[in-house]
């Protein structure tokens, strides 16, 4: 999941009194489960709100190029280089079926990419944490698509036609992604000191990012309900955190690698783990610019963005004179 | 049959241009112009890793000390490096890389179509697959030449630069040395020089479409292909690929 923090368009939940006819048929709608197609009516703030969030959750696979790419160049064997490359790919992948999903709803790919690069769209706050030895390349497979896949899983069945197409495919993708980290950091848990010692330390500095990725606690998730009712938001953050928890603990147990929080603990009454929470403060210094990659990161969305723009024009030029010698034949 | 060191040669010469290639695509990730791009760029550096698999596995058995494609990509120095200088050399801007891609593409689509039919059915069988991946590489390798050379102002005269500075490293694809003598001899291989026709007809009509000019000057730096003398840029692109596994010896990834 790499949406978090969205802002519904709209502060508070309408209830029925509150609704035009055309809003109480829509609503109606999402409550019998059917699915909101591209050419339906709908209000502008769920628009509004499915933009921001699919957006975001394209930016994220963007970005998310990034940390991974660092170690591609890396990469100890060419299987495991060759595997990289191809989850690398298939997240571009994604990101270019979002925008194309978030397109359906009048927003063009440029203007989302316009806004990400001024700062006005976000991306997921752990591409933000950076990529320090080659188990981190294992746990951001196995911790970080873990963590959007239970997510996405649950967003599947949300109201908003390709959005949940888009997360179906998208989710067989990421299974395969995090079993892929999984056995990479299984190789070296199970391997020299050395690669124990890395696996160790990738998974004590990407839990607390990882778990944070869910956003902040319900009482502090102001935007949560009008987007729950309109079912663009299928869980509650907490719900998909202690599930992601409740799923990881055990994996980090049979990897014989100590937990990277000493709260964790079985609860035999809530039949869950219990599990501290993360700096809330650090989260929102990342989500406000200051992680530690940040400005890295966004620097090199820009870079490529305007380092390539003579490569955009060239080819849209080209294609311009194409058309205007196949008109004039 | 030829001799099996010789062989060995020319495969650690197919092997490595496409882990030098595969790799230098590679260093791409996440930067590329365009996001179709990156999706390309990716790719591509994937279908070249899976040859390198191939290409450097068989070198290995060949070879016949135990070493898997993974040593041989790893564990070897520069001076046993068999690529052409071409792969090794810096990305440059976006252009430059597509152009180097090209040139390969173009020299690799008609090498592997001579493979497929070669006396050895292992190589034939590598060639036959490659030649799949590589037909869509050099399409669309070919097709961004065309489209950035007869572009913009700007989009040309990058893309003649590009050709420029790469164009002497053209010819050391062609040359031809005892190796290449005995796998034509064994029916192996054809000789390099015997792809030149072929491939400066396929090099001039794209460039003649992109409105770029091939330049005049023949000369052709060499030294990759038979490890007498590579370019400085591999030592450092060696220095990363093979970092984890120089500096955790007999770890398993």
């Amino acid at each position: 999941m790499y949406a978090q923090m969205i802002k519904t368009a709209r502060s508070g939940v309408k209830n029925r009194e509150e609704m035009s006819d055309q809003e109480r048929e829509f609503q109606d709608r999402i409550d019998r489960d059917e699915k909101i197609e591209p050419k339906d009516w709908m209000p502008d703030d769920y628009r509004a709100t499915l933009i921001r969030q699919m957006g975001q959750h394209a930016h994220s696979e963007v970005v998310g190029q990034l940390p991974e790419g660092n170690w591609i160049t890396r990469a100890p064997t060419l299987e495991r280089k060759a595997i990289l490359l191809a989850k690398v790919q298939d997240e571009a992948g994604h990101g270019l079926y979002l925008y194309s999903a978030a397109e359906t709803l009048g927003e063009s790919r440029d203007e989302l990419v316009r806004l990400l690069h001024e700062g006005r769209m976000k991306y997921s706050s752990i591409f933000n944490y950076p990529t320090l030895n080659w188990a981190d390349i294992g746990a951001v497979g196995w911790l970080v698509d873990g963590a959007a896949i239970v997510n996405q899983v649950a967003l599947q069945r949300t109201s908003y036609g390709p959005y949940s197409r888009a997360m179906i495919r998208i989710c067989k993708e990421e299974s395969f992604h995090a079993r892929q980290g999984y056995h990479a950091i299984m190789q070296m848990a199970f391997g020299t000191p050395a690669q124990k010692a890395m696996a160790q330390d990738a998974v004590n500095r990407l839990w607390f990012p990882a778990i944070m990725m869910f956003g902040p606690n319900d009482s502090e998730s102001t935007h949560s309900e009008q987007s729950m009712a309109w079912k663009i938001k299928v869980k509650s953050n907490d719900e998909l955190r202690q599930q992601f928890v409740d799923q990881t603990v055990p994996q980090i147990e049979y990897l014989g690698l100590d937990l990277p929080d000493p709260g964790i603990k079985w609860n035999e009454e809530r039949g869950h783990y219990d599990f501290s929470d993360p700096d809330w403060n650090e989260f929102f210094d990342v989500i406000k610019g200051n992680g530690p990659c940040n400005v890295d990161r966004l620097k090199d969305r820009v870079d490529a963005w305007e380092d390539g723009a003579w490569v955009r024009d060239g080819l849209l030029a080209h294609a311009r004179k194409k058309s205007a010698r196949t008109a004039a034949e | 049959m030829a001799d099996q060191d010789q062989l060995f040669q020319f495969l650690l010469r197919l092997g490595d241009n496409t882990l030098v290639l595969g790799h230098r695509v590679s260093e791409w990730c996440g930067h590329s112009p365009v996001l179709e791009e990156d999706i390309a760029l990716a790719n591509t550096a994937l279908d070249m890793i899976g040859q390198t698999q191939l290409w450097l596995g068989l070198a290995g058995e060949v070879e016949g000390k135990g070493r898997s494609a993974d040593d041989l990509a790893f564990l070897r120095d520069v001076w046993d490096f068999r690529n052409v200088l071409l792969v090794e050399l810096p990305n440059g801007d976006f252009g430059r890389t597509l152009m180097r891609q090209f040139l390969y593409d173009a020299w690799s689509q008609i090498m592997l179509s001579k493979l497929a039919s070669s006396s050895d059915d292992r190589i034939a069988a590598i060639a036959e697959k490659a030649s799949k991946e590589v037909a869509y590489h050099v399409e669309r390798s070919g097709d961004t030449v065309i489209g950035l050379g007869d572009g913009t102002e700007e989009s040309h005269t990058r893309m003649q630069a590009a050709l420029d500075y790469l164009w002497p490293y053209v010819g050391e694809m062609f040359q031809s040395d005892e190796v290449d003598g005995a796998m034509v001899a064994a029916g192996i291989a054809p000789d390099p020089t015997s792809l030149r026709e072929e491939y400066d007809a396929k090099v001039q009509s794209v460039m003649s479409e992109a409105t770029l000019t091939i330049p005049g000057s023949k000369y052709a730096h060499k030294g990759g292909r038979t490890g007498y003398m590579h370019t400085e840029h591999l030592g450092h692109m060696l220095c990363s690929m093979q970092w984890l596994q120089r500096a955790y010896p007999g770890a398993s990834w």
